[in-house]
């Protein structure tokens, strides 16, 4: 299907060799107005991730760039649409669309969120929560499932941020997790900004969350940049927005968080006000300074 | 009503509502937590926006542009989560909208940027070889009976603005001074074509707009040149087949078996 003869070059040429997991180094989120420098300086990083919606188009400028990356770098690629959370069925066709970019990159891991963006048909481009409780937790299951079953690879399902919660909840969050990586056989994927926000916004101690989640199976971490507002009663409310460098107070959790899982695969997430790409290269290359001094205890089997 | 269709309503809802249920650890008041997740639907559904129709905010300005676009998006929020091709809809839209009236070319300009993100993200083709064209355009016999298919990203808008202009216009720092030069108020036809990583929209006449279009239905190349130089007597073949062919718009070519023998 592909007959890009770069590609045929790149396998002849062993410029990657198929690794079945993303190797234990940071990556960035890649964005189109990076292309062309990653093309023409080639930067040393572990990965890349894209959104895998804004690549379902037919053809052009982002399959022609994607596709050259693609063949020198590790690819994660991370779905925004799929509404696992959601009360309907899961949309097929776009099960089908994400079928078809996996088919064609080949990644090296796939991730959805564990919250819902479309209903009645209508999609409205936000991570939107769900209750936790049995009702939910035998919805997500099943929609994990059918993704599952339909692309045919374990899928890493990520921990939300969250700025309400539901008085028809009758789990916490990481048992919720838990239950559903249990049921459903998906990895983790811990957002450790994501973590954060959670627990500032529902006032937990983000330890006691860290330690309550699935450790065993977080394959991948992301680590993003927040905003901050405050609620009714002036407490803070941090929003994830994707716009600022990695707050100080997640880099800690970070570290926490890697004492206990070990080295894993981390990406630097930015997805509005996007800096220079040297700006992104160095969250990254601090991220791997500290993977660097980790010496895994258990080394971690390989997961894809 | 389920849980998911009383929390989508309140998110798109043009008062600010909250959706019952929700829970705060400090019993605080949950509409302004609630106001995060409206604020994130609509903004970015307007973001995105933005990002396909610059000219259009350009053309009446980034506070009125969101105004207009926040009313779309609440009115008609995307269908697909493929967000870069949002906006169906959004020329219709604004031509229905009364405080837009007074720019009566900007629904046209609106349809104009729609196409050129379709034709952006539309699928590949190699173009005929230099080869084979070369051979099918020294065949006087057979080249009349040819169909060819055209780059899928080809577009033609036909617009009772100067369009092309008015976009052209806004490609540069210097718009208002390009803006002065031409009067929109004249008919313009619009090709929008990829070439190489690029979408190149020129300004054709009505005779290659019908010759293309004849060709993009599969009529055959003889019948199309007909047809062009029957609507518009200025029509000129072998400039408008030298513009597809530098530009890599003629994509494949095959002979009806009826015509074989």
């Amino acid at each position: 299907m592909n007959a890009d003869p770069n590609r045929l070059r790149s396998i002849g040429g062993a410029i990657r060799t198929k690794p079945r997991s993303l190797p234990n180094r940071a990556g960035v989120g890649l964005k189109p107005e990076h292309f062309r420098e990653i093309l023409l300086t080639a930067p040393d990083l572990g990965f890349f991730e894209i959104h895998a919606e804004n690549y379902m188009v037919d053809g052009g400028p982002f399959h022609h760039f994607l596709t050259r990356i693609r063949e020198r770098y590790p690819l994660s690629i991370h779905g925004v649409g799929l509404s696992i959370g959601g009360e309907g069925p899961l949309d097929e066709a776009h099960l089908d669309r994400l079928a078809l970019l996996l088919d064609r990159y080949e990644p090296e891991s796939f991730s959805e969120h564990l919250a819902w963006s479309s209903h009645g048909g209508a999609f409205l481009n936000d991570l939107l929560p769900a209750p936790y409780h049995a009702a939910t937790l035998a919805r997500v299951c099943e929609h994990i499932d059918r993704v599952q079953d339909r692309l045919k690879r374990r899928m890493l399902l990520e921990n939300p941020a969250t700025y309400v919660e539901f008085a028809a909840s009758t789990m916490t969050e990481p048992d919720f997790i838990c239950e559903v990586v249990r049921r459903s056989g998906c990895g983790l994927l811990l957002d450790v900004n994501n973590a954060h926000i959670a627990c500032v916004n529902h006032h937990h101690n983000p330890h006691d969350y860290i330690r309550a989640l699935p450790l065993d199976e977080v394959v991948q971490i992301h680590l993003a940049g927040f905003a901050e507002d405050v609620d009714a009663a002036g407490a803070p409310l941090l929003i994830d927005s994707h716009g600022s460098p990695v707050a100080e107070a997640v880099w800690e959790l970070y570290c926490y968080t890697l004492d206990w899982v070990g080295p894993t695969p981390t990406l630097i997430e930015r997805d509005n006000d996007i800096p220079a790409f040297p700006v992104l290269l160095a969250e990254a290359r601090h991220a791997e300074r500290i993977l660097e001094r980790l010496i895994p205890i258990v080394p971690k089997a390989a997961t894809a | 009503m389920s849980t998911q269709q009383v929390f989508a309503d309140a998110l798109l809802a043009t008062e600010p509502v909250c959706p019952p249920g929700l829970r705060t650890w400090n019993d605080s008041a949950p509409e302004k937590r609630f106001a995060v997740y409206r604020n994130n639907v609509i903004v970015g559904l307007i973001d995105a926006l933005a990002d396909s129709f610059p000219v259009t905010q350009e053309l009446v300005g980034e506070q009125f542009f969101r105004a207009m676009a926040r009313e779309f998006v609440r009115a008609q929020p995307p269908r697909s989560p493929v967000l870069a091709l949002y906006g169906d809809g959004f020329a219709e839209f604004i031509e229905g909208f009364p405080p837009a009236a007074g720019l009566p070319y900007l629904a046209d300009l609106t349809r104009l940027e729609l196409m050129r993100v379709q034709a952006w993200h539309a699928a590949d083709a190699e173009p005929l070889s230099a080869n084979r064209l070369g051979r099918l355009l020294a065949d006087a016999d057979a080249l009349p009976e040819a169909r060819f298919t055209l780059h899928p990203s080809l577009r033609i808008l036909r617009s009772r603005h100067a369009v092309v202009s008015l976009w052209t216009a806004h490609q540069s720092e210097s718009a208002a001074l390009a803006l002065a030069q031409f009067d929109p108020a004249i008919a313009e036809t619009a090709l929008l074509r990829r070439e190489g990583l690029e979408v190149e929209i020129t300004a054709i006449a009505e005779g290659t707009a019908v010759f293309i279009e004849l060709l993009q239905r599969g009529a055959a190349f003889g019948l199309a040149a007909e047809q062009a130089m029957s609507v518009d007597s200025r029509f000129e073949l072998a400039a408008t087949l030298g513009m597809l062919i530098r530009g890599g718009v003629l994509a494949s070519v095959t002979f009806p078996r009826s015509t074989a023998s």
